[in-house]
C-alpha cells in the first residue's frame, strides 16, 4: 500500500480503531435519497439487453440449504453452464455457490466450463465457532477446488469493537485461501448502521478481502440498494487511494430483473463503468437468474413466455 | 457494447395540449390583451412554442377593477370554510392535471421533466392544500381573533419556477380572503394560463384570480396601480429595489423575495459523500437557476482536496441534455439572455484568476445549454464569489476555522439560504445561529415544505412565504 495513512491504519488495534472511527460519517437520509434516485434511470431495448446479459454473467448461482444433495448441486451446475439451452447464446453465470462439503461435487460437475465454484466457509452463516474450525473449513473448500471463498465476519467481535480480532481473522482466512478469491460477508443487516457498514467495508479491504459482500441471505434485511451504494463508494475510495480494484457482491433479496438493473445503475454511476464486470461485481442470488432469463427471452421474442419455459433447477 | 448508454425515455410533448395561442385571463374570462403579443420559446430547441397575448395599461386597470369587485362582493365576505373548498378543489385539479402541467412547464422553462414532475407540480399542489387548511383557521393563527384580508394582491413572479411561484403567491392570498392579479414571467407564461383554466374548472368566482402575461412594463404598471393593496414580488434584486422605491409612502404592503448567493459550508467532520450530493443538488438543481442555490461552497481546508475530487467525479456523471428525457439531470438554460449572462460571469471568473473546471458531458447543438462548472481558487473579492450567477456554476472557497467559515458565509450582500454539513449536532446549531440567512439547511439542501417559512435578509428581500409566518403578508390585524 502506497499511502502512509493506510499502512499505519493496521499497525495495532488502537490505530485500526482510530482509522475506522476517523472515516467520514454516513448521513442516512442523504444516502437513501441518492439510492432512490439511482433507481429511476431508464433501461430499455439495447441497454436492457446488454444489462441482462451482463447481469447473468455476474450471478453467483446459490444453493445454501441443509437439504442440499449432490443431485441438487449437479442440477445447479448444469444450469450455471447453460442457463437457457434453447438460447445457446445466453452467457454462463459467474459461479456456483455452495457449502464446503458440496464444493467437490460442484467442481466436478462444472469441469472446465469456466464457471467458478464459490464456497461459503468459516462456520457460515453465523460464524460462531473457533478460529481453528473456521480455517479448517476454508482449507476443506480450497482443497476441494473452490476458486472463491465467501467468509462471514464475526459480527459479535465487530459490534463490541474488537476490530483487531475481525481483522486478524480475515487475514488468517486470506492466508489459507491460496489462489482462491476471498469474499468477505459483512452481514450488513446485523451491523445496523451505515457508519458500521462503512467501517466494516474498510476493515475487510484493509485485511485483504477481494470482495465485500452484503449478506449471507439468512438475515433480514439482506442486500439493499443504499447499503450496496455505500459499499460501491468504499471500493471507489479504495481505488482512488491505493490504485487497486476490489469487488462488491450484494446477496439476498434481489429477485427480479428490475431490481438487478437498479444495482447495475449504481455500479455504473457510483463506482464507475469499470466495475461492470463479473470480476468486480456479483449478484448473490438463487432466484434472480430465472427472471433474468424470462426477461431475456421477452427482449428477444417480443413477448412474455410462461414460467414453465425456463428451467427451475435453481 | 463496451459503454453502457441508457435508453432515451422522452416524455410525450402531446400531453401538454399545447395551443398555438394563449390569451390573458381577466374577470373569469380568457380575453385578448391589447398589448403586443409575445412568442414564448422552448429553450431546449430555441424554437417558438406559442403566441401569448399581453396586457396593455388598460388591461391592467380592468384586471385590478375586476379583482376589487370580486374581493368586495364575493371573496372577502365568504366564510373561510367556503374559500377552503375552492382551494382544495384547485389543489386536486393541479394533481389531476399534473402530467399536463409538468410537460408544459418543461417545454416552456427547459427544466428536466423529472424535476417538474417530481418537484414543481407536487409542491405547487401541496401549497394549495396547505393554505386550504388555513382558510377557516385564520383566527387561530396568532394574528388576533379576526384578521382581515388586505384587498387586491398583485403578484409578480420569475421564470425559474413558474407554477410553483404562482402557487406561493396565489394560495396564501386566496386563503386569507384577498383576490389576485398575477403577472407571470415574460419567458414562461404558459402554466399560469393553464392554471387560469383550472380556476375556471374549479368554479372560482370571476375576478378572484386574474393572469396578465407581459414583460416588465406590465409588472411595473400593475405594481404602481392605485387599486392594488399588496405587492408580492419574486425576482432580481435590482427590480426589487425599484419596486420598493416606487411603493415607498404609498401605504401598499410589500414583500420581496430576491436574489441570493448561498454558502454551503462543509466542515471536516461532514458526511462527505452526502455532502457531495448536497452540493450537487444545491447548485445544479434547476440548472442552478434558483435564488437559494448553494452557489458558494465553503469547505474546510483539511477535507477540501478529498471533497473536490469526489465532487468532480460526481458532476461528471450528470447528464445534460433534452429536458423531456427522464434520464436528464440538467436541462436547458431558460433564455439566450440568461445563457449570455452565465457565460459572461464564468469568463469573468477565469479573467480574475480562478481555476475553471467544466464537466466534459456532451451538450446538445441546439437550444441554450451550459455545462456544469466548478471554479476553485476563488477569493472573496472575485465577482463569481459575490454576484448571483443563476446558472450551473459553483464557486469553491476554503476556510480553516469555524469562525472563518461564518465570517465568509456572511460576507455577502444577500442572505436567503445556507447549508451546513457536519456530523456534530452542536456545531450545526452553532453555525445555524450565526449565519445570516432566512433558511439554513443542515445536512441537506433545497428542501421545501409549504409549512416552512421561506424568505431572506438584506438584499435577498423581506417577508416570509409559507407556513403561519407567510400568512402575515396577506392579513390586516
Amino acid at each position: 500500500m502506497v499511502e502512509p495513512e493506510l499502512a499505519d491504519a493496521t499497525r495495532d488495534e488502537a490505530a485500526l480503531r482510530r482509522f475506522l472511527h476517523g472515516l467520514p460519517g454516513v448521513d442516512q437520509v442523504g444516502l437513501e435519497q441518492r439510492a432512490a434516485a439511482l433507481g429511476t434511470r431508464s433501461i430499455k431495448t439495447d441497454a436492457k439487453r446488454w444489462a441482462i446479459d451482463t447481469a447473468i454473467g455476474m450471478v453467483d448461482l446459490t444453493t445454501l440449504e441443509g437439504a442440499d444433495t449432490p443431485g441438487k448441486v449437479r442440477a445447479l451446475a448444469a444450469k450455471a453452464r447453460r442457463p437457457d439451452p434453447e438460447h445457446p447464446d445466453t452467457p454462463p453465470v459467474a459461479a456456483v455457490c455452495v457449502y464446503p462439503d458440496m464444493a467437490a461435487t460442484a467442481v466436478e460437475a462444472l469441469g472446465r466450463s469456466g464457471v467458478g465454484v464459490a464456497s461459503v466457509a468459516t462456520a457460515f452463516p453465523a460464524g460462531r465457532s473457533s478460529r481453528q474450525v473456521k480455517l479448517a473449513e476454508v482449507e476443506l473448500a480450497v482443497a476441494a477446488g473452490a476458486s472463491e471463498v465467501d467468509m462471514v465476519i464475526d459480527r459479535g467481535a465487530f459490534l463490541s469493537g474488537r476490530y483487531g480480532e475481525v481483522f486478524d481473522e480475515i487475514r488468517a482466512v486470506k492466508a489459507v485461501c491460496g489462489d482462491a478469491h476471498l469474499k468477505v460477508i459483512l452481514e450488513t443487516g446485523e451491523l445496523a448502521t451505515y457508519d458500521n457498514v462503512r467501517r466494516a467495508s474498510w476493515l475487510a479491504l484493509l485485511a485483504g478481502g477481494d470482495f465485500i459482500k452484503t449478506s449471507t441471505g439468512k438475515v433480514s434485511p439482506a442486500a439493499t440498494l443504499p447499503v450496496t451504494t455505500l459499499m460501491l463508494r468504499t471500493v471507489r475510495d479504495w481505488l482512488d487511494r491505493t490504485g487497486e480494484l476490489r469487488g462488491v457482491k450484494p446477496a439476498g433479496g434481489i429477485r427480479n430483473t428490475k431490481d438487478a438493473m437498479k444495482y447495475l445503475v449504481a455500479v455504473h454511476e457510483v463506482a464507475g463503468p469499470e466495475w461492470l464486470t463479473p470480476r468486480l461485481f456479483r449478484f448473490g442470488a438463487s432466484s434472480l437468474l430465472g427472471d433474468l432469463l424470462m426477461q431475456r427471452r421477452t427482449q428477444r421474442d417480443g413477448h412474455y413466455s410462461a414460467a414453465g419455459h425456463v428451467a427451475v433447477d435453481a | 457494447m463496451t459503454f453502457w448508454e441508457y435508453s432515451p425515455a422522452p416524455e410525450s410533448a402531446a400531453v401538454a395540449n399545447l395551443q398555438a395561442r394563449y390569451r390573458m385571463f381577466v374577470d373569469g374570462e380568457f380575453t385578448d390583451g391589447r398589448g403586443e403579443p409575445l412568442k414564448t420559446l422552448n429553450p431546449a430547441t430555441g424554437e417558438p412554442l406559442a403566441e401569448v397575448s399581453t396586457a396593455a395599461p388598460s388591461d391592467v386597470d380592468a384586471a385590478v377593477r375586476a379583482a376589487r369587485r370580486a374581493h368586495e362582493d364575493v371573496w372577502a365576505p365568504m366564510p373561510g370554510s367556503e374559500r377552503a373548498k375552492y382551494l382544495f378543489r384547485i389543489a386536486r385539479l393541479v394533481q389531476e392535471r399534473a402530467r399536463e402541467l409538468a410537460v408544459l412547464e418543461t417545454l416552456d422553462n427547459g427544466k428536466p421533466i423529472k424535476e417538474s414532475r417530481d418537484f414543481d407540480v407536487p409542491a405547487a399542489a401541496a401549497h394549495f392544500f396547505h393554505h386550504a387548511g388555513w382558510a377557516d383557521k385564520l383566527g387561530y393563527a396568532g394574528f388576533g381573533p379576526d384578521p382581515r384580508p388586505l384587498g387586491v394582491a398583485a403578484g409578480v413572479i420569475p421564470w425559474n419556477f413558474p407554477l410553483l411561484m404562482l402557487a406561493w403567491k396565489v394560495a396564501p392570498a386566496l386563503a386569507c380572503g384577498n383576490t389576485v392579479v398575477l403577472k407571470p414571467a415574460e419567458t414562461t407564461p404558459l402554466t399560469a394560463l393553464v392554471f387560469a383554466d383550472i380556476c375556471l374548472q374549479a368554479g372560482l368566482p370571476a375576478g378572484v384570480v386574474n393572469i396578465l402575461p407581459g414583460a416588465g412594463d406590465v409588472g411595473a404598471g400593475l405594481v404602481a396601480h392605485p387599486g392594488v393593496d399588496k405587492v408580492a414580488f419574486t425576482g432580481s434584486t435590482a427590480v426589487g429595489k425599484q419596486i420598493q422605491r416606487e411603493l415607498a409612502g404609498s401605504g401598499k404592503r410589500l414583500t420581496l423575495e430576491l436574489g441570493g448567493k448561498a454558502a454551503n459550508v462543509v466542515f471536516d467532520d461532514a458526511p462527505l459523500d452526502e455532502a457531495v450530493e448536497g452540493v450537487v443538488n444545491g447548485v445544479f438543481f434547476n440548472q442552478g437557476e434558483v435564488c437559494c442555490a448553494g452557489s458558494r461552497l465553503l469547505v474546510q481546508e483539511s477535507v477540501a482536496e478529498a471533497l473536490l475530487a469526489k465532487l468532480r467525479a460526481r458532476i461528471g456523471t450528470l447528464r445534460v441534455g433534452d429536458p423531456m428525457d427522464k434520464n436528464t439531470d440538467v436541462g436547458a438554460i431558460n433564455s439566450a439572455a440568461q445563457l449570455d449572462r452565465i457565460t459572461e460571469l464564468a469568463a469573468a471568473g477565469e479573467a480574475e484568476g480562478a481555476q475553471r473546471w467544466s464537466s466534459r458531458c456532451p451538450l446538445p447543438e441546439k437550444g441554450f445549454f451550459f455545462a456544469p462548472t466548478v471554479f476553485t481558487d476563488v477569493q472573496q473579492s472575485m465577482r463569481i464569489a459575490r454576484e448571483e450567477v443563476f446558472g450551473p456554476v459553483l464557486s469553491v472557497l476554503t476556510f480553516r476555522t469555524p469562525d472563518e467559515a461564518i465570517s465568509k458565509a456572511n460576507n455577502t450582500p444577500y442572505g436567503l439560504s445556507a447549508g451546513i454539513w457536519t456530523e456534530k449536532g452542536s456545531r450545526a446549531q452553532w453555525a445555524a445561529q450565526r449565519i445570516r440567512a432566512g433558511v439554513v439547511w443542515a445536512n441537506t439542501f433545497n428542501r421545501f415544505d409549504p409549512s416552512a417559512a421561506f424568505g431572506g435578509y438584506q438584499e435577498s428581500g423581506f417577508g416570509r412565504e409559507g407556513g403561519r409566518a407567510g400568512l402575515e403578508a396577506y392579513l390586516d390585524f
